[in-house]
């Protein structure tokens, strides 16, 4: 009698184990794009919030959060295509590479450091629109908590590894938008290569920056 | 009503004259090789208002905000926050009400009820943990539902980006301030005054870095960032049947 409780137990316990797993499950090429969202940005929300030392301000923890967690479900080479317009023809396959490694780096230090801010904040998922047969979708969400409630959009484009991210709407812009002028500003004041230039800057100065919390 | 405008006009000039102020304080020119935005024509003046306002910002404001954050417990500042955001929440019902948007103004008209009540005056925010949304509406988002345009980009001394229209917002918002405008004695209403200053900076102070880190050039990131940032405020309420996505020119056609 007794081994049967036992046995049962473990039993309980295994079939718990499996349905964790089955429950935080990663998102696969098949995943719909809001769900896809919803599981990613749950996740990390709660990886942000259980480690103490993100919220004392660890940047280099956030960063590497932010590339095995969020990085996989981006597209960052289309999000550069797309600042870059049309000077993105112009720039030689070695600077293209360039510019998408750079540019991911800049947004995912920027990213990182809001992430670190994150405290007791609750994100909102809003209902998908869209048809079945779309290519490209925005699922929408709103983060709540501390001050006013903070739209943040996600676009996404249906390719055969899955959905990926290429465009993030904050507070109603855009991201790749609002770096479109800049890039081009900065292109045509100094061509491809310093706007290469800037951005690997930009990016080890801000990597040998204190952190300030 | 014509004292209204009149008044109207006095502050109008008061601008004026501020921003020519700012534009004697420093002249800068676009750098060299930076295309014209169509909807910025007088980029070299608002060039030279936004060099004031970021060094007003960083020799006074933000080391004022700096002690504010150091010498208050965020308890303390977030009531604070909360305090003057459900004041701009009775403005925002009455804008919601111009703007042809009855229930939104309803939602915002219970949250003052709730959070001056249950919130204590205002100084916690029950109304959003309870489902009433918060909205954040002004003269010259209720002036571009009425079809006004914006007209060009313009930075204002001490407010930052603006456009025409919401220059008019503006005035037109510290016109119709009554509250705090029929505070007495003048001393206490200019202290309200400043924290509310202090406030406003205080809700951005990260973001604000951040954004220093993200900009390749400030100046026309934080414009592109306002010129869409409005347009979608705007719409809001309204784009309820289509997202609105920019179609990016594709660089491979």
């Amino acid at each position: 009698m007794k081994s049967y409780k036992i046995i049962t137990q473990y039993l309980l316990t295994g079939l718990l184990l499996i349905a964790g797993t089955v429950f935080a499950q990663t998102p696969d090429q098949a995943t719909a794009p809001d769900a896809l969202i919803k599981m990613v940005v749950t996740d990390v929300m709660a990886s942000v919030k259980a480690d103490p030392d993100i919220q004392k301000g660890n940047i280099p923890k956030v960063v590497d959060l932010v590339e095995k967690k969020i990085v996989p479900y981006t597209d960052m080479r289309r999000t550069t295509e797309m600042a870059m317009g049309p000077n993105w023809k112009k720039a030689t396959p070695e600077q293209q590479n360039q510019l998408v490694m750079e540019f991911k780096n800049l947004l995912i230090r920027t990213y990182s450091g809001a992430l670190s801010q994150l405290r007791d904040q609750t994100v909102q998922f809003k209902a998908l629109r869209a048809a079945p047969d779309d290519k490209e979708v925005v699922v929408k969400t709103v983060v709540l908590g501390r001050g006013d409630p903070v739209p943040l959009d996600y676009r996404l484009e249906k390719t055969d590894k899955g959905w990926k991210v290429y465009d993030m709407n904050i507070m109603g812009v855009w991201l790749v938008e609002a770096y479109r002028n800049q890039f081009s500003n900065q292109i045509s004041q100094n061509g491809i290569d310093g706007l290469v230039k800037f951005l690997q800057d930009r990016n080890k100065q801000l990597a040998s920056a204190k952190p300030t919390n | 009503m014509s004292f209204f405008l009149c008044d109207l006009q006095r502050k109008l000039k008061r601008l004026v004259l501020l921003s020519l102020a700012a534009l004697l304080v420093g002249c800068a020119s676009i750098p060299a090789g930076v295309e014209r935005s169509p909807q910025d024509p007088w980029e070299p003046f608002n060039r030279s208002v936004f060099e004031f306002n970021e060094g007003l910002d960083a020799y006074v404001l933000k080391p004022v905000v700096a002690g504010y954050r150091f010498v208050l417990p965020e308890f303390v500042r977030e009531g604070i926050y909360n305090f003057f955001s459900n004041y701009s929440d009775i403005y925002t019902a009455l804008q919601n009400m111009l703007q042809g948007k009855p229930d939104y103004a309803f939602n915002d008209l219970m949250r003052v009820v709730v959070n001056t009540t249950f919130g204590l005056g205002g100084f916690i925010d029950m109304a959003t943990p309870g489902g009433l949304d918060k909205h954040k509406e002004d003269w010259g988002q209720t002036f571009g539902v009425w079809g006004i345009p914006s007209g060009p980009y313009v930075v204002l001394p001490f407010f930052g980006p603006s456009t025409v229209r919401d220059t008019f917002g503006t005035v037109a918002d510290l016109e119709t301030d009554y509250f705090f405008k029929y505070i007495n004695p003048v001393g206490l209403r200019n202290s309200l005054t400043g924290l509310r200053v202090v406030n406003a900076r205080n809700t951005y102070y990260e973001a604000g870095d951040l954004l220093d880190g993200a900009a390749i050039d400030k100046y026309s990131f934080m414009r592109d960032a306002y010129i869409q940032r409005r347009q979608y405020q705007i719409n809001e309420g309204r784009n309820d049947e289509e997202p609105t996505m920019p179609v990016y020119q594709n660089p491979y056609e």
